[in-house]
């Protein structure tokens, strides 16, 4: 086979990446912003302050367009893995669809059905009921990403099944639901989540105050996103390097990779940033900046753990596994954990920053400040890319960690030609929501928020 | 009851479901260019589905869920087999959901056709693919000995199956009819009961005959006898006489719940014809897979028949109560979802309507 030529897995894959981080653009800010849309109205409930009202229509009709594509973009997760990955489907739908029907029954239909009531019931339901329907909205949507990421936690570290005729059973669904690789991540993405609501609320907040207009207004809720992502993402920070740990003990070689440690150290230190070092044949970077001990304390709790290398992971797993290639991509892993924890350190710093100057009543003054904060509403998408990049790729070459190959997990039956109208129907697809949506949230986040309204009309009939 | 059978049952409760809700919602969307006289119509008429579009598209996905998790050899077969009519479902649909949320985000009348066309399309495409996948199920497709899909997307096509998937349209633009009758006043509403007798008769006819076809081709393809397949279908064939005698005696909401139960046997009549089979398999009809084949084990089951057994009530009471919100009828006021000035956010306010 030449070096070009691409593999029905490698489309499958390409479809898959390219679809799930479209996907996961949405999710995050669905998680955050629906919470910080609750606390606004809840704000407005208790004091009566219009603003916060007003405030929480505002945001309230950013969470609609987001949410709206989150759903769309979904289906095609959950319609995917038969289509694409029918062989992984068969061995591991005996335990990873549990989760996944649990999520639609516990959580997607709560969602899905309260939004509704949220958006039409203004005039329908009474202000207390109203109010709960946004708070149910958030509960739902923290309940999806709890049994969607026990699903996910399954392919990295599977628990409570057995094999029986080459596929995967569910033996105990505690261990399932209790997977300690799962409650890790579910923390982290939820902070995450609330990452991401918080800093974008903070950016579009600051670019009106930027623009010198609703300054009562958004400074609120600028406010609000500073007492949220302040705390947020200092935790995440701990919680996140936590979550690292329990990678270790469940995927060492995924840690490795992403340090391009080729051997094992006693104490290892943490790369910064390198040039070079990242495959077998040139295990040495030309240029390092290493902060001694620091990976030790990362990946094991203590200044002093050995952490295992690349070279001796491989040379373990072939004898358990077989001869075989199992090292993930160690530049994509290596990188992509840089981006998103260097990312991490960026917004807790812009938050910080952003606190101290509304503290001093000096926010909105401070142009240079305001314009970062508008810049730093990239950050948490770019930063949960990475992650997923790395929770992915660095898992590599297993699709499930140790029982299943992604080599062997594709649909048989479907043609290179297949997946590959496919892809293109999605990228194609995707590109124009992807702008249509950036135009729509661009223009909605710019709006004056609306003034309240007179209602007119007669009562309405009712229909039996 | 054998946990495999129940699981069988409930995913085809949950595909009734899905007909009988998102259709009426498809419906509307189908009858987007053909009802409305101006902008306003169109307006209350995506107004009446607007809070509970997104719940219902809800039953397909744990219809999807739960086949994976219960059978998923199933889910794999027949996912990866039907590959090229799903991502035409998928693009339907996500064109249409998000047709749903852009359209009223800008005024300019090219903007509102664009999306009121994404929405018809899809609305008209998505029923369409599914009409012809369910049918399939029963007609059968080429399985290897694998029990992988061997044919192509063209296989999925042929007459049975295709004037399968256009009754299934047929018969949601009528639900969509009696839907809006219900739901509207004044003159729209006139217009759609008018609508729905006009359809009511072609509709009748040819579902009816779709439904005594998917019969013959139980008996013909997946080893059946006529009995019990000609019970649903001969209990649907009488919903469809009552919609026509209801539409015809302008009893609105009679007339719908006609529609609706006449939807949910076209989709029990096929799960009935397709028993003990998940996907029969044409022309050699050994690879068909079984309930029992393509199951998940025992345990699993077990699981999410608990899980079931609390959250469908749960689910049915909170989209029940949703649809009890939203039952004023629509036409002339302005748009719901506004907030009211001076509304005291302490005060207790009673649901209107």
């Amino acid at each position: 086979m030449t070096p070009y030529a691409v593999t029905t897995v490698d489309l499958a894959r390409a479809q898959f990446a390219t679809t799930s981080i479209y996907h996961f653009i949405f999710v995050p800010l669905t998680l955050g912003l629906a919470p910080l849309v609750a606390i606004m109205q809840t704000t407005w409930y208790r004091t009566g302050v219009d603003a916060w009202l007003r405030l929480t229509r505002f945001f309230g009709t950013l969470l609609l367009i987001n949410f709206a594509i989150g759903v769309a973009t979904g289906l095609v997760q959950e319609f995917q893995f038969g289509m694409n990955w029918s062989v992984y489907s068969k061995f591991v739908g005996g335990v990873f669809g549990a989760p996944l029907a649990i999520e639609g029954l516990a959580a997607f239909f709560l969602e899905a059905t309260f939004l509704g009531l949220w958006i039409f019931g203004w005039d329908r339901l009474s202000p207390r009921l109203h109010l709960a329907t946004i708070w149910i909205v958030t509960l739902g949507t923290w309940l999806s990403a709890y049994f969607i990421l026990v699903a996910n936690s399954w392919m990295q570290h599977p628990v409570g099944y057995k094999m029986v005729d080459g596929e995967a059973q569910l033996t105990d669904v505690w261990a399932l639901l209790s997977n300690e690789f799962a409650l890790r991540a579910y923390l982290h993405v939820l902070l995450v989540g609330l990452t991401t609501g918080s800093i974008v609320v903070l950016g579009v907040s600051c670019w009106h105050l930027l623009r010198g207009r609703n300054v009562d207004l958004f400074r609120r809720s600028a406010a609000l996103a500073l007492i949220v992502a302040v705390p947020v993402t200092l935790i995440n920070l701990t919680v996140g390097n936590r979550f690292g740990e329990a990678v270790t003990q469940a995927q060492a070689m995924k840690i490795a990779a992403a340090e391009a440690l080729w051997d094992t150290q006693q104490p290892a230190g943490f790369s910064m940033f390198q040039i070079g070092g990242f495959s077998a044949d040139d295990p040495d970077p030309s240029f390092s900046i290493t902060i001694p001990r620091l990976l030790s304390y990362m990946a094991a709790g203590s200044f002093d753990a050995k952490v295992e290398g690349i070279n001796q992971l491989q040379a373990q797993e072939q004898k358990q596994y077989g001869k075989g290639n199992y090292i993930p991509n160690v530049e994509v892993v290596y990188w992509s954990i840089r981006v998103m924890a260097y990312l991490g350190v960026a917004m807790l710093l812009v938050a910080g920053v952003g606190a101290w100057l509304y503290r001093r009543r000096r926010l909105e003054k401070a142009r240079w400040y305001l314009w970062t904060a508008i810049v730093a509403t990239a950050f948490p998408f770019i930063a949960a890319t990475a992650g997923w990049v790395l929770t992915e790729m660095g898992r590599q070459p297993w699709i499930v960690q140790g029982l299943l190959k992604t080599s062997q997990a594709n649909s048989p039956n479907v043609s290179n030609a297949t997946i590959g109208a496919s892809l293109g129907v999605f990228v194609v697809l995707y590109v124009v929501l992807g702008v249509v949506d950036f135009v729509l949230m661009r223009r909605y986040a710019r709006l004056d928020p609306p003034p309240l309204r007179q209602e007119t009309g007669a009562a309405p009939v009712p229909s039996y | 009851m054998d946990l495999e059978i129940f699981w069988f049952c409930l995913i085809g409760v949950l595909w009734g479901g899905y007909f009988v809700l998102e259709g009426f919602d498809f419906g509307v969307g189908i009858l987007l260019p053909v009802l409305p006289r101006d902008e306003r119509e169109r307006s209350t008429m995506l107004q009446t589905i607007g809070p509970v579009w997104d719940g219902n598209e809800v039953w397909l996905v744990v219809a999807g869920g739960a086949t994976f998790a219960a059978f998923p050899i199933w889910y794999a077969t027949m996912f990866s087999g039907f590959y090229l009519a799903l991502l035409l479902v998928l693009v339907f649909l996500i064109v249409r959901v998000v047709s749903f949320e852009w359209r009223e985000k800008s005024e300019d009348p090219r903007w509102l056709t664009t999306w009121r066309w994404a929405n018809t399309v899809g609305s008209i495409g998505a029923p369409f693919v599914w009409g012809v996948a369910l049918a399939n199920l029963v007609h059968g497709v080429p399985l290897d000995s694998d029990g992988n899909y061997s044919g192509n997307i063209l296989d999925l096509f042929d007459a049975y199956t295709v004037l399968a998937g256009l009754a299934t349209v047929a018969l949601f633009a009528l639900h969509g009819a009696t839907f809006l009758a219900l739901r509207t006043t004044g003159d729209l509403c006139a217009r759609a009961a008018a609508l729905a007798r006009r359809l009511s008769i072609p509709v009748a006819i040819l579902l009816g005959g779709v439904l005594a076809w998917t019969v013959a081709v139980g008996v013909d393809r997946n080893d059946k006898d006529v009995f019990p397949p000609v019970l649903p279908a001969g209990l649907g064939v009488a919903a469809l006489v009552l919609t026509v005698i209801l539409v015809m005696r302008r009893r609105s909401g009679w007339a719908f719940v006609a529609t609706a139960v006449a939807t949910a046997l076209w989709v029990a009549t096929i799960f009935t014809t397709l028993y003990p089979r998940v996907l029969v398999s044409h022309p050699s009809f050994s690879n068909s897979l079984t309930i029992s084949g393509a199951a998940a084990a025992h345990y699993a089951l077990s699981v999410i028949t608990v899980v079931a057994a609390i959250f469908v009530p749960v689910v049915l009471l909170y989209q029940g109560w949703t649809y009890h919100v939203f039952r004023a009828r629509l036409g002339g006021e302005p748009p719901a979802g506004e907030p009211v000035e001076g509304l005291e956010p302490r005060a207790a306010g009673s649901a209107t309507g």
